[in-house]
């Protein structure tokens, strides 16, 4: 049984993750540096980890960001097939990706893994993609994804959620209205209450 | 004050058969504790050393006697019998059934209350002034303002999970009293030279480990923007704040990595792109929510009412608690009453359920039904005629209600400390009750004069020490409590943060220690001078001598 949900409905995966190639864990001391701030006691990608990267060679792929980063040249002919997809880690910076690639809807998929439930980031990524890099296609959040995040994943721009492997997909789909009339404006309703409705 | 319509009803009903899903999943080990915990958190329920606890949300601080009427019987059915009124104007319940929470917040559902974001990494409970509206200083009335970033903060999809607690707090009076600056966002409102509302914004401030006053990240922002403007904010705070290290991740700390001036601009990039978005607030937005905050339909009354004056002038004990709790009111005829959750040896700011039902018929019968709570941690009825003014002076008395202390050293602010926090050094709640004993003579008192204290079981800074002319703060010693001095904190506009005097004490020492402090005040204060002011222009030095001092004595005398 698949744990994908689309819009509002399980779906089945099409698509191959890929991931980098695991390295041995480098506590960094930040001391203080602003520049890196985001990082903070996250790995950051190495170039032999990008190269390492095998890449299915048929199929759909979701792509690492830094892998299509580095290794554009080589996917352009997939992606034209409309079979690269990418995803981030909500550590990373979304500009990176812009700056090599400013037409986001070339790939059908953009997912953005969430480490651990309490980490926020996800919301103001989902919410950049599609309002300010005009991203239209399928955002969807994976990694530490359960049924309590989806009212929030789902303001913020998402329609893609794989629920964490050990959780009732089916279940979840509910929490996508745990809300019906929200106050403020975001991503899907883009109107704040005030605008919508009249109120006395 | 703010009545809900049927969108703020439903919203908070639905909240309601949320928590109740989530409590039922947690229950049948469809959610771990670690799983749970942000989602508890976000509720305002707290795991203790004895219980859970609690924080039930009185948005900036207003309360009707219904909903005060409410939480005095949720009290009564789900706990021991008394609430705890917090330095948030929030209320706690120190004894509450995880398994019943659903339950109470189910019967808050009833009365227009919640306990929406009341802890939890997300936008608090916003705070104000508690004399908003009524006060004479008051330049623009915040609560409109307030209730309109309430409701944007709630269940706001994009900071749903922070880095850490976000704490806005505004204000409209120039005698700053919601302690802005020590706030994640600060807002004062004022009236600019085209005479139209605008805000002051400061950013980055607060207690815990590292007290930081807020910077001003903006000197004039056009109240339509309130939102949107916060939203930049928020939003570099939540891509960028910290969240490996949870004492370095609020924003205070990004702020100042970042310099207030490299934190601005990156904000103002963002805004770029939200300004004007839908969120911009309309006129006739704030025209509905406003109407809710109308002024009371007040009698003319004269400036002078003489059964008052004969009162005071034949009732000492009156005079005294009208020089202390009565407070100066917009309307002629009418003053405003703080009610002292502050009986000398009780816990500050706890009101047992027969207090709370008490209040709650005084403010129906003297005050339109309304009252407030304090930061303070004491009850405001905001509008009353000063003919009225015994009689409420009476009745509260007569229920624990009247101390005559507010202002003074005993209207003590307190954690709750090692009672109830797992997280505390040291207990704090006894430590205030045995200060109170040691000054429980009013006209010494008063003679004392205007004197704030703070005590926090921790560094963690909920009795807000930082800031109190003299701040107490319970430290561990080889897992032994102790307790550190500061003096010359201040809050208000021209807040200061204390210094330590030197070596921390031992419990049965404060009294002791806190009554030097008054001694060398009193010997050295020149006439009109607070003690703050005495601090200020001595020093730490004269009043660290003098407590050492005498603990050498004390030493050698063993
Ligand atoms: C009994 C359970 C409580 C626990 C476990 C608790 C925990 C904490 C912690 C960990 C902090 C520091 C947060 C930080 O620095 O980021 C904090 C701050 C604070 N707490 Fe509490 N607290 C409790 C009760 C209270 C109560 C009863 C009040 C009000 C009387 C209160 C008011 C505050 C305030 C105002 C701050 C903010 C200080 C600042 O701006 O940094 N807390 N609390
Ligand atoms: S200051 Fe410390 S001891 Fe007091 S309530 Fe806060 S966390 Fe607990």
């Amino acid at each position: 049984m698949s744990n994908l949900i689309y819009q509002n409905a399980i779906t089945t995966d099409d698509w191959t993750l890929v991931e980098l190639p695991k390295v041995e864990k480098v506590v960094r001391m930040q001391a203080g540096k602003v520049v890196l701030f985001h990082l903070t006691g996250e790995n950051t990608i190495s170039a032999a980890q990008i190269a390492d990267t095998v890449i299915p060679p048929n199929g759909l792929v979701l792509l690492p960001m830094s892998v299509y980063i580095a290794r554009k040249a080589s996917l352009e002919n997939r992606v034209a097939k409309q079979e690269v997809g990418i995803w981030l880690a909500t550590h990373e910076r979304l500009e990176s990706l812009i700056e090599v690639e400013p037409d986001l809807n070339r790939f059908p998929l953009v997912a953005v893994f969430v480490e651990r439930f309490a980490d926020g980031r996800i919301f103001s990524l989902g919410n950049l993609l599609r309002t300010r890099y005009g991203y239209n296609n399928t955002l969807r959040a994976f990694g530490d994804v359960l049924r309590d995040q989806l009212y929030f994943l789902k303001r913020s721009g998402f329609d893609s959620y794989l629920i964490r492997a050990d959780r009732n997909a089916q279940e979840a789909l509910t929490s996508l209205n745990d809300f019906t009339r929200p106050y403020q404006g975001a991503v899907d309703e883009k109107l704040p209450v005030w605008r919508r409705v009249s109120r006395k | 004050m703010y009545k809900y319509d049927e969108i703020d009803q439903q919203l908070v009903d639905e909240r309601v058969a949320q928590y109740r899903d989530q409590t039922r999943r947690f229950l049948a080990g469809e959610l771990s504790e670690e799983e749970f915990r942000p989602l508890r958190l976000q509720n305002g329920l707290y795991i203790q050393r004895h219980a859970p606890m609690l924080r039930i949300a009185v948005p900036y601080g207003m309360l009707s006697s219904k909903q005060l009427h409410k939480l005095a019987d949720i009290a009564a059915r789900y706990d021991r019998s008394y609430g705890h009124f917090s330095t948030r104007q929030n209320m706690q319940l120190n004894w509450p059934k995880l398994e019943q929470i659903p339950d109470i917040l189910a019967e808050l559902a009833t009365v227009e209350m919640h306990a929406i974001q009341t802890s939890g990494n997300c936008i608090r409970n916003i705070t104000t002034d508690q004399f908003a509206g009524i006060a004479p200083d008051e330049v623009v009335d915040p609560r409109a303002m307030a209730e309109v970033i309430r409701q944007w903060s709630t269940f706001h999809p994009e900071f749903a999970l922070l880095p850490r607690k976000f704490k806005i707090a505004v204000s409209g009076t120039k005698q700053d009293r919601a302690v802005v600056q020590m706030h994640d966002i600060g807002m004062e409102f004022y009236l600019d030279g085209a005479n139209k509302v605008a805000i002051k914004v400061w950013v980055g401030g607060g207690l815990g480990r590292t007290p930081i006053l807020g910077s001003v990240i903006n000197e004039h922002l056009e109240w339509q923007h309130a939102l949107t403007y916060c939203e930049a904010i928020v939003r570099v705070y939540n891509l960028h704040g910290r969240r490996d290290n949870s004492y370095k991740a609020r924003i205070k700390i990004l702020v100042k990595a970042l310099g207030i001036d490299e934190f601005r601009k990156q904000v103002d990039a963002e805004w770029l792109h939200l300004k004007d978005t839908p969120n911009t607030i309309t006129e006739a937005e704030l025209a509905r929510v406003a109407q809710h905050f109308a002024a009371m339909p007040y009698d003319n009354l004269p400036v002078n009412n003489a059964s008052f004056e004969a009162e005071v002038a034949n009732n000492v004990a009156f005079a005294a608690w009208v020089k202390r709790c009565v407070h100066a009111h917009k309307q002629t005829g009418y003053r405003a009453v703080t009610l002292s959750l502050k009986p000398h040896g009780k816990a500050p700011g706890d009101a047992s359920s027969e207090q709370m039902h008490i209040v709650a018929d005084l403010a129906a019968q003297y005050s339109f039904g309304e009252l407030r709570v304090s930061h303070e941690q004491n009850l405001i009825l905001a509008d009353v005629q000063l003919g009225d003014l015994f009689a409420v002076w009476q009745q509260a008395r007569a229920h624990g209600l009247a101390t005559p202390n507010i202002g003074l050293l005993t209207d003590i602010i307190c954690c709750p400390g090692g009672d109830f926090c797992s997280l505390a050094n040291a207990k704090s709640i006894p430590i205030a009750q045995a200060i109170q004993m040691q000054f429980d003579h009013l006209d010494y008192l008063h003679d004392i004069g205007e004197l704030e204290l703070n005590i926090s079981g921790c560094m963690n800074a909920c009795g807000h020490h930082h800031v109190g002319h003299i701040g107490i703060l319970g430290v561990d010693k080889d897992g032994s409590e102790w307790y550190q001095v500061s003096i010359g904190g201040k809050q208000g506009n021209d807040a200061s943060l204390s210094s330590v005097i030197g070596p921390s004490f031992a419990a049965e020492e404060m009294p002791g220690v806190v009554q030097r402090l008054i001694d060398v005040y009193i010997d050295q204060r020149t006439p009109e001078e607070l003690f703050i002011d005495t601090v200020r222009r001595l020093g730490v030095a004269p009043f660290k001598a003098h407590v050492y001092a005498a603990k050498e004595i004390e030493a050698s005398h063993v």
